[in-house]
Protein backbone atom coordinates (compact mmCIF):
# COMPACT_ATOMS: atom_id res chain seq x y z
CA UNK A 1 0.00 0.00 0.00
CA UNK A 2 1.75 3.35 -1.31
CA UNK A 3 0.54 6.69 0.39
CA UNK A 4 2.16 8.90 -2.42
CA UNK A 5 3.51 11.99 -1.46
CA UNK A 6 1.46 13.26 0.95
CA UNK A 7 1.98 10.15 3.39
CA UNK A 8 3.25 12.17 6.83
CA UNK A 9 -0.31 14.17 6.26
CA UNK A 10 -2.08 10.43 6.42
CA UNK A 11 0.28 9.27 8.66
CA UNK A 12 -0.17 11.98 11.18
CA UNK A 13 -3.54 12.27 10.97
CA UNK A 14 -4.44 8.36 11.80
CA UNK A 15 -1.56 8.53 14.90
CA UNK A 16 -2.79 11.83 16.28
CA UNK A 17 -6.65 10.22 16.36
CA UNK A 18 -5.39 6.82 17.94
CA UNK A 19 -3.34 8.52 20.44
CA UNK A 20 -6.22 11.31 21.56
CA UNK A 21 -9.27 7.88 21.33
CA UNK A 22 -6.71 6.23 23.31
CA UNK A 23 -6.29 9.20 25.94
CA UNK A 24 -9.85 9.61 26.28
CA UNK A 25 -10.17 6.35 27.29
CA UNK A 26 -7.01 6.17 29.61
CA UNK A 27 -8.27 9.51 31.17
CA UNK A 28 -11.90 7.56 31.84
CA UNK A 29 -10.56 4.82 32.98
CA UNK A 30 -7.93 6.11 35.46
CA UNK A 31 -11.02 8.82 36.45
CA UNK A 32 -13.23 5.57 37.65
CA UNK A 33 -10.30 3.98 39.52
CA UNK A 34 -9.60 7.32 41.67
CA UNK A 35 -13.88 7.59 42.35
CA UNK A 36 -13.80 4.43 43.59
CA UNK A 37 -10.91 4.73 46.17
CA UNK A 38 -12.21 7.70 47.07
CA UNK A 39 -15.59 6.24 47.81
CA UNK A 40 -13.85 3.15 49.83
CA UNK A 41 -11.95 5.70 51.52
CA UNK A 42 -14.71 7.67 52.83
CA UNK A 43 -16.66 4.54 54.08
CA UNK A 44 -13.65 2.91 55.55
CA UNK A 45 -13.55 6.48 58.12
CA UNK A 46 -17.35 5.11 58.93
CA UNK A 47 -19.61 7.65 56.36
CA UNK A 48 -22.20 5.42 54.88
CA UNK A 49 -24.91 6.31 51.88
CA UNK A 50 -28.56 6.06 54.26
CA UNK A 51 -29.65 3.18 52.12
CA UNK A 52 -26.33 1.61 53.85
CA UNK A 53 -25.36 0.39 50.33
CA UNK A 54 -21.54 0.59 49.89
CA UNK A 55 -21.36 3.72 47.04
CA UNK A 56 -18.69 1.82 45.51
CA UNK A 57 -21.11 -1.03 44.99
CA UNK A 58 -22.26 -1.10 41.00
CA UNK A 59 -23.57 -4.33 40.47
CA UNK B 1 -41.71 -1.19 28.20
CA UNK B 2 -42.41 2.18 26.42
CA UNK B 3 -39.75 4.44 26.34
CA UNK B 4 -41.15 6.81 29.24
CA UNK B 5 -40.91 3.82 31.39
CA UNK B 6 -37.30 3.21 30.55
CA UNK B 7 -36.13 6.77 31.08
CA UNK B 8 -38.47 6.39 34.32
CA UNK B 9 -36.21 3.14 35.37
CA UNK B 10 -33.24 4.90 34.16
CA UNK B 11 -33.68 8.14 36.42
CA UNK B 12 -32.10 6.00 38.96
CA UNK B 13 -28.68 6.12 39.39
CA UNK B 14 -27.84 2.65 40.71
CA UNK B 15 -29.85 0.99 38.00
CA UNK B 16 -28.27 3.02 35.64
CA UNK B 17 -24.64 1.71 37.23
CA UNK B 18 -25.85 -1.39 36.87
CA UNK B 19 -27.14 -1.62 33.28
CA UNK B 20 -23.98 0.29 32.38
CA UNK B 21 -22.08 -2.43 33.77
CA UNK B 22 -23.70 -5.45 32.31
CA UNK B 23 -23.80 -3.38 28.63
CA UNK B 24 -20.28 -1.63 28.58
CA UNK B 25 -17.97 -4.89 27.94
CA UNK B 26 -20.64 -6.02 24.94
CA UNK B 27 -20.67 -2.47 23.76
CA UNK B 28 -16.56 -2.23 23.99
CA UNK B 29 -16.23 -5.45 22.19
CA UNK B 30 -18.38 -4.29 18.86
CA UNK B 31 -16.96 -1.15 18.81
CA UNK B 32 -13.09 -2.71 18.66
CA UNK B 33 -14.38 -5.16 16.24
CA UNK B 34 -16.01 -2.61 13.81
CA UNK B 35 -12.89 -0.22 14.31
CA UNK B 36 -10.83 -2.84 13.25
CA UNK B 37 -12.95 -3.81 9.97
CA UNK B 38 -13.31 0.21 9.16
CA UNK B 39 -9.25 0.65 9.53
CA UNK B 40 -8.82 -2.23 7.39
CA UNK B 41 -11.43 -1.67 4.71
CA UNK B 42 -9.57 2.09 5.05
CA UNK B 43 -6.35 0.60 3.87
CA UNK B 44 -7.53 -1.03 1.27
CA UNK B 45 -9.75 1.59 -0.32
CA UNK B 46 -8.08 2.80 -3.80
CA UNK B 47 -6.75 5.98 -4.51
CA UNK B 48 -9.13 8.79 -5.48
CA UNK B 49 -8.86 10.01 -8.88
CA UNK B 50 -7.83 13.65 -7.90
CA UNK B 51 -6.68 13.42 -4.34
CA UNK B 52 -4.63 10.04 -4.81
CA UNK B 53 -4.50 8.67 -1.01
CA UNK B 54 -4.83 11.70 0.55
CA UNK B 55 -8.84 10.61 0.48
CA UNK B 56 -7.87 8.22 3.19
CA UNK B 57 -7.78 10.96 5.67
CA UNK B 58 -11.46 11.05 4.73
CA UNK B 59 -12.31 8.10 6.73
CA UNK B 60 -11.39 9.37 10.18
CA UNK B 61 -12.47 13.04 9.44
CA UNK B 62 -15.47 12.99 8.59
CA UNK B 63 -16.80 10.84 11.48
CA UNK B 64 -15.14 13.01 13.64
CA UNK B 65 -16.72 15.90 12.37
CA UNK B 66 -20.22 14.15 12.47
CA UNK B 67 -20.05 13.65 16.30
CA UNK B 68 -18.77 16.89 16.41
CA UNK B 69 -22.44 18.20 16.07
CA UNK B 70 -24.10 15.01 17.13
CA UNK B 71 -22.71 15.01 20.68
CA UNK B 72 -23.95 18.80 21.25
CA UNK B 73 -27.02 17.43 19.93
CA UNK B 74 -26.83 14.74 22.86
CA UNK B 75 -26.04 17.81 25.19
CA UNK B 76 -28.88 19.50 23.91
CA UNK B 77 -31.52 16.80 24.55
CA UNK B 78 -30.33 16.41 27.87
CA UNK B 79 -30.35 20.28 28.48
CA UNK B 80 -34.17 19.97 28.06
CA UNK B 81 -33.99 17.21 30.32
CA UNK B 82 -32.26 19.50 32.72
CA UNK B 83 -34.47 22.12 32.20
CA UNK B 84 -38.06 21.05 31.55
CA UNK B 85 -37.97 17.25 33.06
CA UNK B 86 -35.23 17.35 35.64
CA UNK B 87 -34.49 14.19 34.67
CA UNK B 88 -31.81 13.13 37.69
CA UNK B 89 -29.08 11.67 34.82
CA UNK B 90 -29.50 14.28 31.75
CA UNK B 91 -26.73 16.69 33.97
CA UNK B 92 -24.44 13.71 34.45
CA UNK B 93 -24.97 12.62 30.50
CA UNK B 94 -24.38 16.68 29.46
CA UNK B 95 -21.25 17.11 31.55
CA UNK B 96 -20.02 13.82 30.81
CA UNK B 97 -19.99 14.03 26.92
CA UNK B 98 -18.77 17.14 26.59
CA UNK B 99 -14.99 16.62 26.85
CA UNK B 100 -15.40 13.67 24.61
CA UNK B 101 -17.27 16.24 22.26
CA UNK B 102 -14.70 18.40 22.33
CA UNK B 103 -11.88 15.91 21.40
CA UNK B 104 -14.05 14.48 18.48
CA UNK B 105 -13.89 18.45 17.15
CA UNK B 106 -10.91 18.57 18.39
CA UNK B 107 -10.06 15.88 15.53
CA UNK B 108 -12.28 17.16 13.24
CA UNK B 109 -10.17 20.51 12.83
CA UNK B 110 -6.58 19.08 12.85
CA UNK B 111 -7.55 15.99 10.77
CA UNK B 112 -9.12 18.65 8.41
CA UNK B 113 -6.52 20.88 8.50
CA UNK B 114 -3.77 18.05 7.84
CA UNK B 115 -6.16 17.37 4.94
CA UNK B 116 -6.49 21.01 3.61
CA UNK B 117 -2.77 21.60 3.00
CA UNK B 118 -1.57 18.87 0.12
CA UNK B 119 -5.64 19.44 -1.36
CA UNK B 120 -6.04 23.41 -0.70
CA UNK B 121 -2.46 24.58 0.05
CA UNK B 122 -3.06 25.99 3.14
CA UNK B 123 -3.73 24.30 7.04
CA UNK B 124 -6.49 26.99 7.50
CA UNK B 125 -8.68 29.37 6.24
CA UNK B 126 -11.22 32.13 8.08
CA UNK B 127 -14.43 30.71 5.99
CA UNK B 128 -17.50 29.64 7.45
CA UNK B 129 -17.55 26.09 7.72
CA UNK B 130 -13.67 25.97 9.28
CA UNK B 131 -14.63 29.21 11.65
CA UNK B 132 -18.14 27.44 12.86
CA UNK B 133 -16.46 24.27 13.84
CA UNK B 134 -13.86 26.49 15.48
CA UNK B 135 -16.42 28.38 17.23
CA UNK B 136 -17.87 24.72 18.55
CA UNK B 137 -14.60 23.99 19.54
CA UNK B 138 -14.39 26.94 21.68
CA UNK B 139 -18.32 26.23 23.31
CA UNK B 140 -16.97 23.31 24.47
CA UNK B 141 -14.00 24.25 26.52
CA UNK B 142 -16.25 27.41 27.84
CA UNK B 143 -19.22 24.54 28.89
CA UNK B 144 -16.52 22.59 30.87
CA UNK B 145 -15.16 25.31 32.19
CA UNK B 146 -18.63 26.86 33.65
CA UNK B 147 -19.44 23.18 35.41
CA UNK B 148 -15.18 23.79 36.92
CA UNK B 149 -16.08 27.16 38.03
CA UNK B 150 -19.75 27.04 39.86
CA UNK B 151 -19.56 24.39 42.81
CA UNK B 152 -23.02 23.57 43.37
CA UNK B 153 -24.08 21.02 40.99
CA UNK B 154 -27.62 22.18 40.29
CA UNK B 155 -26.35 25.71 39.68
CA UNK B 156 -24.37 24.75 37.31
CA UNK B 157 -26.35 22.52 35.84
CA UNK B 158 -28.77 25.41 34.79
CA UNK B 159 -26.41 27.33 34.18
CA UNK B 160 -24.68 24.56 31.64
CA UNK B 161 -28.42 23.74 29.91
CA UNK B 162 -29.25 26.99 29.06
CA UNK B 163 -25.94 27.86 27.38
CA UNK B 164 -25.90 24.22 25.67
CA UNK B 165 -29.44 24.76 23.98
CA UNK B 166 -28.08 28.61 22.94
CA UNK B 167 -25.04 27.01 21.48
CA UNK B 168 -27.51 24.75 19.87
CA UNK B 169 -28.37 27.60 17.35
CA UNK B 170 -24.78 27.28 16.06
CA UNK B 171 -25.24 23.19 14.54
CA UNK B 172 -27.68 23.82 11.68
CA UNK B 173 -24.99 27.00 10.97
CA UNK B 174 -22.12 24.49 10.86
CA UNK B 175 -24.20 21.87 8.40
CA UNK B 176 -25.56 24.36 5.94
CA UNK B 177 -22.44 27.20 5.88
CA UNK B 178 -21.22 25.19 2.85
CA UNK B 179 -24.48 26.00 0.96
CA UNK B 180 -25.56 29.44 2.28
CA UNK B 181 -21.67 30.99 2.18
CA UNK B 182 -18.88 30.71 -0.68
CA UNK B 183 -16.75 28.26 1.12
CA UNK B 184 -13.17 26.60 0.49
CA UNK B 185 -14.52 23.48 2.00
CA UNK B 186 -16.50 20.84 -0.64
CA UNK B 187 -20.28 20.78 -0.03
CA UNK B 188 -21.98 17.37 1.53
CA UNK B 189 -21.56 14.38 -0.30
CA UNK B 190 -23.10 11.85 1.56
CA UNK B 191 -26.37 12.98 3.69
CA UNK B 192 -27.72 15.35 1.02
CA UNK B 193 -30.72 15.27 -1.10
CA UNK B 194 -30.63 13.32 -4.58
CA UNK B 195 -28.82 10.39 -2.03
CA UNK B 196 -24.42 10.34 -1.83
CA UNK B 197 -22.14 11.57 -4.26
CA UNK B 198 -19.46 9.13 -3.13
CA UNK B 199 -18.36 6.13 -4.80
CA UNK B 200 -19.14 2.58 -2.87
CA UNK B 201 -15.18 2.12 -2.71
CA UNK B 202 -15.21 5.60 -0.50
CA UNK B 203 -19.01 4.89 0.87
CA UNK B 204 -18.97 1.68 2.50
CA UNK B 205 -15.49 2.77 4.54
CA UNK B 206 -16.96 5.54 5.92
CA UNK B 207 -20.18 4.47 6.87
CA UNK B 208 -18.21 1.39 8.75
CA UNK B 209 -15.92 4.19 10.29
CA UNK B 210 -19.20 6.45 10.92
CA UNK B 211 -20.68 3.64 12.80
CA UNK B 212 -17.91 2.77 14.96
CA UNK B 213 -16.76 5.74 16.33
CA UNK B 214 -20.56 6.83 17.23
CA UNK B 215 -20.31 3.42 19.11
CA UNK B 216 -16.71 4.30 20.57
CA UNK B 217 -18.42 7.95 21.47
CA UNK B 218 -22.11 5.95 23.19
CA UNK B 219 -19.35 3.43 24.79
CA UNK B 220 -17.24 6.26 26.44
CA UNK B 221 -19.82 8.48 27.23
CA UNK B 222 -21.78 5.94 29.43
CA UNK B 223 -18.46 5.17 31.00
CA UNK B 224 -17.88 8.81 31.76
CA UNK B 225 -20.94 9.00 33.36
CA UNK B 226 -20.45 6.35 35.51
CA UNK B 227 -17.72 8.11 36.58
CA UNK B 228 -19.63 11.50 36.79
CA UNK B 229 -22.24 9.48 39.63
CA UNK B 230 -19.30 8.19 41.60
CA UNK B 231 -17.90 11.85 41.93
CA UNK B 232 -20.98 13.12 43.06
CA UNK B 233 -21.59 10.51 45.42
CA UNK B 234 -18.33 11.27 46.64
CA UNK B 235 -19.27 14.84 47.19
CA UNK B 236 -22.28 13.77 48.96
CA UNK B 237 -20.50 11.40 51.00
CA UNK B 238 -17.73 14.07 52.06
CA UNK B 239 -20.28 16.71 52.54
CA UNK B 240 -22.08 13.95 55.49
CA UNK B 241 -18.64 13.74 56.94
CA UNK B 242 -18.21 17.50 57.24
CA UNK B 243 -21.10 17.87 58.60
CA UNK B 244 -20.41 15.47 61.15
CA UNK B 245 -17.34 16.70 61.85
CA UNK B 246 -18.90 20.13 62.53
CA UNK B 247 -21.56 18.58 64.53
CA UNK B 248 -18.73 17.00 66.75
CA UNK B 249 -16.88 19.75 67.37
CA UNK B 250 -20.18 22.03 67.98
CA UNK B 251 -20.76 19.30 70.89
CA UNK B 252 -17.56 19.21 72.03
CA UNK B 253 -17.68 22.89 72.94
CA UNK B 254 -20.71 22.79 74.49
CA UNK B 255 -19.72 20.08 76.58
CA UNK B 256 -16.99 21.99 77.03
CA UNK B 257 -19.31 25.58 78.27
CA UNK B 258 -21.37 23.60 80.28
CA UNK B 259 -18.50 21.78 82.67
CA UNK B 260 -17.04 25.46 82.74
CA UNK B 261 -20.27 26.52 84.24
Amino acid sequence: MSLGPYASFIVTSYALVAAVVLLLIVWIVADYRRQQARLKEIEASGITRRSGRSAADIR
Amino acid sequence: MTLTATLTDLANPTRFLALTARILPWLAGVTAILLAIGLYQSAMAPDDYQQGATVKIMFIHVPNAWLSMFVWGVMSVAALGTLVWRHPLADVAAKAAAPIGAAFTFLALVTGSLWGRPMWGTYWEWDARLTSVLILFLMYLGLMALWRAVEDPSRAARAAAVLTLVGAINIPIIKFSVDWWNTLHQPASVLRMGGSTLDKAFLWPLLVMAIAFSLLFVTLHLAAMRNEILRRRVRSLQMMQASRVAFASEAGAGAKEIGAA
